[in-house]
């Protein structure tokens, strides 16, 4: 009675994260608003960069942060002193967001805020260079972050998150001098690993380097939000 | 661990075949999946989370193929098509070029499922819903 049988699926293994993913980016862009997920190891700066971004950039964009920690709030009580609305997500035990808990920080920033009145929503994964790049949360973009204190060998080490990114910032390049590191050869690394990201050498810490990414966050957000305001009216 | 995450997603795309079987409950001898070099999958980690998962669930007794698929790229140089490699950075033996364009190596894919449809039909109560 038990024939043996075959069905070909041919489904993406993610295909359950992938639906609310895509679910998350329905609405982000029925509200018209760009989102970026930026993704580092632990340490690399996201929170410090962050603080100087949203910062430079508040007389020109509404933007609201959805916090990803794996235990504590200290990094969204850090980013709602710099005045923005900051919605934590306490991740316990999983080491990345995934995008039904983004979906879930959604329900809590419309609870505070309408969304359709950002202009950018910055998603703060969790610190790790492994598992975030294989879960999408509906972002437009990926960014990641690289400090030149872990090395020039971590694009190669952990090529998918890099090769994934849509712009990579070297940070913490005040620290060159201190370093062994030649910062040259991690920018030749992570454009081998991916010659179509856009690559910035920052520093949070002096502000070198950060008015050539603020305006290239400005110029993103403009374009997404304009070319979403294009497609409505069409 | 992420591949903990991974089985979720895993289990609940076998749940939404079920349901395309109803009323007749399979019994799942294999599931195939395709897992690329180039993922942040470990497969041994996938084979025990996912039998870790399916105890007592209508998947027990199931056994989870995983066929890797090597990670191939494909020089703009010159249209050859190589397999990168971290101590080369990535990079093209023929031309030098950075990895533009990945052929092969980005798959998270469940392929198939063998099984077979005992005559009968499932009864709810035994179904552990999730």
């Amino acid at each position: 009675m038990h024939m043996p049988l075959s069905d070909t699926l041919g489904l993406n293994l993610m295909a359950a994260n992938q639906h609310q993913a895509d679910h998350n980016r329905e609405h982000f862009d029925a509200w018209n608003l760009l989102c970026l997920n930026v993704m580092s190891s632990p340490g690399a700066g996201k929170t410090s960069l962050l603080e100087r971004t949203i910062t430079a950039l508040a007389p020109h964009l509404e933007m609201a942060v959805l916090e990803g920690d794996m235990t504590t709030q200290l990094d969204a009580q850090r980013l709602e002193a710099v005045g923005v609305p900051v919605v934590p997500i306490t991740t316990g035990r999983a080491c990345h967001l995934d995008a039904a808990m983004v979906s879930g920080g959604l329900c809590q920033l419309q609870a505070q805020l309408d969304p359709a009145a950002l202009d950018l929503l910055w998603v703060e994964n969790v610190g790790n260079l492994v598992c975030p790049a294989e879960f999408e949360v509906g972002e437009h973009l990926k960014v990641a972050l690289l400090s030149v204190t872990e090395g020039d060998d971590k694009p190669l080490k952990y090529p998918v998150m890099f090769r994934e990114a849509d712009c990579v910032l070297i940070t913490k390049v005040d620290l060159l001098p201190y370093l062994p590191v030649a910062v040259q050869r991690i920018e030749t690394h992570i454009r081998s690993v991916n010659p179509a990201a856009e690559v910035f050498q920052v520093s949070a810490s002096s502000g070198a380097g950060l008015d050539a990414w603020h305006q290239w966050v400005l110029a993103t957000t403009r374009e997404h939000t304009r070319q979403a305001a294009l497609v409505e009216v069409g | 661990m992420h591949e903990v995450d991974m089985t979720k997603c895993l289990l609940l795309s076998l749940q939404e075949w079920k349901r395309g079987q109803e009323p007749l409950t399979p019994v799942v001898a294999a599931v195939h999946l395709q897992v690329g070099d180039f993922t942040c999958v470990e497969p041994e980690a996938l084979r025990f989370t996912f039998a870790a998962a399916v105890e007592g669930t209508w998947l027990d007794g199931s056994t989870l193929e995983i066929e890797t698929v090597p990670l191939r790229a494909r020089c703009l140089g010159c249209t050859s098509v190589y397999s990168p490699d971290s101590a080369q950075a990535y990079r093209s033996p023929c031309c030098d070029r950075p990895m533009e364009e990945i052929v092969s190596g980005r798959e998270l894919r469940i392929r198939s499922v063998d099984y077979s449809l005992p005559q009968q039909t499932s009864d709810p109560a035994a179904v552990p819903s999730r």
